[in-house]
């Protein structure tokens, strides 16, 4: 805007397009998350939902679009506690600036929720999240080692899984504990304690439970130990459709703890299928040689056979020889000289009468 | 050859089956190398044979580390 500001007369409209420029422009506004409670909750033919969050001195408004609001897992209600995520917009013909919902979580669900968002953004941020960093898993492991508690159905589940696959490894397991404020670092020490083993590959594991359950696996100390590791890492937390930091930074995230287990070991069958088909391609292949140099043997013959002259006498001509020398000219031929004629089936003897040396007879 | 195992046998029979199907070496190599290959062949079925599965768990005892079949 112009610097003589105060003297120019500005339109509704213009004044309202700035406020959102200046707004809508903001890195931090677009980009938000925020914790508050539900108030004045409308849901028009449950679509679009309108509200305001607040707290104990604020209060912003909030739409939630159908696209958005369709996958939420809950219901909102007046008063409920969320967090929610998204940016501010302007709207100009109310001239109010709302939140644009993108993603709602039960605030519930504690400050918990928050925090694993805030460290999972951190953390992704800093890279240990990426692609590059993963380590392959080793196709055939000879030493795994698992950290898990010993009470769970995890400990059972694994080695159920490995011995119906795959027995020929060695399973080392870390007892640790999975839940509480011991485990981060029972987790910590156990990925320490096995990157000192000659272990090939290491499951982190813990059967289902609440987010809060959960939640050893979504601290930082357990993240950056996992991300340290120089053995490769398999996390099979949970079930299916729980995340975890530790499932981010792992190598490999599998859903539960058997399929972790699955993940780690080939199956036998599979094993002996590859054997057995490397075997039929070293014989096929062997084969295929002999039957081209059989081949080329034969095309050799069949040239050879053609160039002997033994093959001339065998079509009906005949060599004449003197002395041992074939004679190819009249040259060095005299009356009386002795010659050889071999034929297919011997050889005649005669003596020279006369020569011509005219080439046409 | 480095020491063997399953991983790197299966490696070189790999690696065996692609220098005879470019079909480059003489007769005699060949067949060294196919014998070689049904030799690695056979050193896989034994590995897998020969192998059986131990669980042990680690008492981690203040940093002093034991073993414990389990």
């Amino acid at each position: 805007m112009e610097s003589d500001s105060k003297s120019k007369i500005y339109s509704v409209n213009e004044i309202t397009t700035h406020i959102k420029n200046l707004i809508e422009d903001d890195k931090i506004l677009q980009n938000i998350l925020v914790l508050g409670e539900i108030s004045n909750f409308r849901y028009y033919n449950e679509k679009h939902m309108y509200f305001s969050l607040k707290d104990e001195d604020s209060i912003i408004e909030c739409t939630m679009f159908y696209n958005s609001n369709l996958n939420l897992d809950f219901k909102p209600k007046e008063g409920m506690k969320v967090i929610v995520g998204g940016y501010i917009e302007v709207y100009k013909k109310k001239g109010i600036y709302q939140i644009i919902i993108e993603k709602m979580q039960l605030a519930g669900k504690g400050e918990l929720y928050l925090r694993f968002l805030q460290l999972k953004e951190k953390l992704e941020k800093q890279g240990l999240f990426k692609e590059e960093f993963k380590k392959p898993i080793p196709r055939f492991p000879k030493a795994i080692g698992v950290i898990t508690s010993l009470e769970g159905a995890a400990v059972r589940d694994i080695i159920q899984t490995i011995k119906k696959r795959y027995s020929h490894v060695r399973l080392i397991i870390y007892p640790s504990f999975v839940q509480g404020d011991e485990a981060k670092y029972t987790l910590v020490k156990g990925i320490e304690t096995l990157n000192q083993l000659y272990i090939d590959v290491i499951i982190i594991a813990r059967g289902g439970g609440s987010f809060e359950d959960l939640w050893s696996f979504n601290e930082e100390s357990v993240a950056r130990a996992i991300f340290n590791s120089k053995i490769p890492i398999v996390t099979g937390i949970g079930h299916e459709t729980d995340f975890t930091i530790a499932d981010f930074v792992a190598d490999k995230r599998a859903h539960t703890p058997s399929a972790a287990a699955e993940l780690v070991v080939p199956s036998e069958q599979e094993i002996l299928n590859l054997l057995n088909e490397k075997k039929d391609s070293l014989k096929q292949i062997s084969y295929n040689k002999i039957e081209i140099l059989k081949r080329e043997i034969k095309g050799i013959k069949g040239r050879l056979t053609a160039l002997n002259p033994s093959a001339i006498l065998e079509r009906g001509y005949s060599i004449t020889m003197k002395e041992n020398q074939i004679i190819s000219s009249t040259k060095n031929i005299n009356a009386k000289d002795m010659i050889s004629t071999i034929v297919r089936d011997g050889k005649i003897e005669s003596e020279v009468k006369n020569k011509n040396e005219n080439k046409n007879f | 050859m480095k020491t063997k195992t399953f991983e790197s046998a299966l490696e070189e029979i790999e690696k065996i089956l692609r220098e005879l199907e470019e079909g480059n070496l003489p007769l005699k190599e060949s067949v060294a190398k196919f014998n070689e290959g049904y030799e690695l062949l056979k050193f896989c079925n034994k590995e897998l044979k020969e192998a059986e599965m131990s669980i042990q768990k680690i008492a981690d005892k203040n940093g002093k580390l034991s073993f414990e079949e389990f």
